[in-house]
């Protein structure tokens, strides 16, 4: 059975003078958590705010919740809330005016909920919004979108300069906002664990393209470190999915992804003894993809 | 926290196997005894802030392990026909390999390792 989908991007292209976004599709079901992972100017920003409709692609469709995006940007908002580093609040007005202006829009709002979060993120409602550490408003922002209980959150850096106590508290937030079935979110990070810890599926982003987007379960699987040791000088085999290669002396120690079990007996039979196959952290992953990618890209204009 | 799970952000063990390890140990200390249903993935998820694709696979395993019986629509629970010898065994097995393969980056020789653990029998 094919699990609906709260968004679906397809072969989206926005050109900016110094950016672009080339073919980029995306697809997340209902129910999961998407995390978007890549490293400064990849991209990730411009695609939440293609999610959201506050830019349209150049080509491609984007569809949110059933809607058209941007077309039917006013339809799908009701139940979308959105949470980026550079929302405004009212300065001068309190966390309270905000929940009441947000409540008057918003039917879905849940008093409850909302007083359960003020309670959780440790917030008074009095408090002035220029009064506010930026954890305080980060948790703001957060419980002004996530009282409305929307069935899609889409989050741009959540967890950016937040310390480990706050962090955790918003984490655990956006996990428990999950606990219906068919709601979603789509988050970007710079923080691997944050992305690691809470997501179900996985899309890599750099230079403006997917590099991968798949399931976390088999995207962690997939990725080895295999240690060598060479003590003939034997010639390394060229097998497609080495990402890495750092050689030093008689030691050698690959990064591969799809790994199986043919390709440590691959190496072995090349006369080469394999001391250790580890697993990956997502932030090896990470910097290794990113480094994988950046050579491809510098092969393609010929470098 | 309601159920009470533990993990150390020093195991590099993924996470599956951290909740397959956790879900085994409350069958075998008896705190899970057959015919427990077990949370659903989505809220054990919830509970212990971990993906529910993660959860998932840790059912999925112990499903193919025959600790835990899932039915479609049904839920989960421990498995009525539950070897907990074998269970503690392959716990202790787990332990043994893990010091089998320290012993080896020491350095550490079959018989000397042999040797050590004869302190303890």
């Amino acid at each position: 059975m094919d699990v609906p989908l709260a968004i679906a991007c397809r072969k989206i292209n926005k050109r900016y003078p110094h950016f672009s976004l080339s073919d980029v599709d995306l697809s997340v079901e209902e129910g999961t958590v998407m995390g978007l992972v890549g490293p400064n100017g990849a991209g990730k920003s411009t695609i939440l705010r293609m999610v959201m409709g506050l830019i349209g692609p150049d080509s491609g469709s984007v569809t949110v919740l059933g809607h058209r995006m941007p077309d039917e940007q006013m339809a799908a908002k009701r139940d979308i809330g959105f949470v980026a580093e550079d929302m405004r609040l009212y300065e001068s007005q309190s966390i309270a005016f905000h929940m009441d202006f947000v409540k008057s829009i918003f039917d879905s709002w849940d008093d409850t909920y909302a007083a359960n979060l003020l309670r959780s993120f440790d917030l008074k409602k009095e408090q002035k919004v220029k009064g506010l550490s930026h954890g305080q408003r980060v948790k703001a922002t957060l419980l002004l979108a996530l009282a409305r209980r929307p069935k899609l959150l889409v989050f741009d850096e959540p967890t950016t300069g937040l310390d480990p106590a706050v962090r955790k508290e918003v984490i655990d937030e956006m996990m428990n906002a999950l606990e219906s079935e068919s709601h979603s979110i789509l988050f970007s990070s710079h923080n691997t664990l944050d992305v690691e810890q809470i997501s179900d599926y996985i899309t890599f982003i750099y230079g403006g393209r997917i590099i991968e987007s798949c399931n976390k379960e088999d995207f962690m699987d997939g990725w080895r470190r295999i240690r060598l040791s060479n003590p003939d000088g034997k010639p390394l085999p060229m097998l497609k999915n080495i990402k890495e290669m750092q050689q030093h002396g008689r030691l050698c120690s690959l990064t591969v992804d799809q790994y199986d079990e043919g390709v440590a007996e691959h190496l072995r039979q090349s006369g080469l003894k394999v001391d250790a196959v580890e697993r990956l952290t997502l932030e090896e992953i990470f910097l290794s993809n990113v480094h994988h990618a950046k050579a491809n890209l510098s092969k393609e204009a010929g470098l | 926290m309601k159920y009470g799970f533990v993990f150390s952000k020093t195991d590099k063990r993924p996470m599956y196997q951290q909740i397959m390890e956790q879900i085994v140990q409350r069958i075998a200390v008896g705190d899970w005894p057959p015919n427990t249903p077990l949370p659903s993935v989505r809220e054990l998820a919830a509970d212990i802030k971990v993906s529910i694709i993660t959860v998932k696979r840790a059912y999925l395993e112990l499903g193919r392990d025959g600790v835990i019986t899932t039915q479609q629509g049904k839920g989960t629970w421990v498995s009525e026909s539950l070897d907990m010898k074998r269970l503690q065994r392959e716990e202790l097995a787990e332990h043994l390999a893990h010091a089998a393969k320290l012993a080896d980056s020491l350095g550490i020789s079959e018989a000397e390792l042999l040797q050590m653990l004869k302190k303890y029998v």
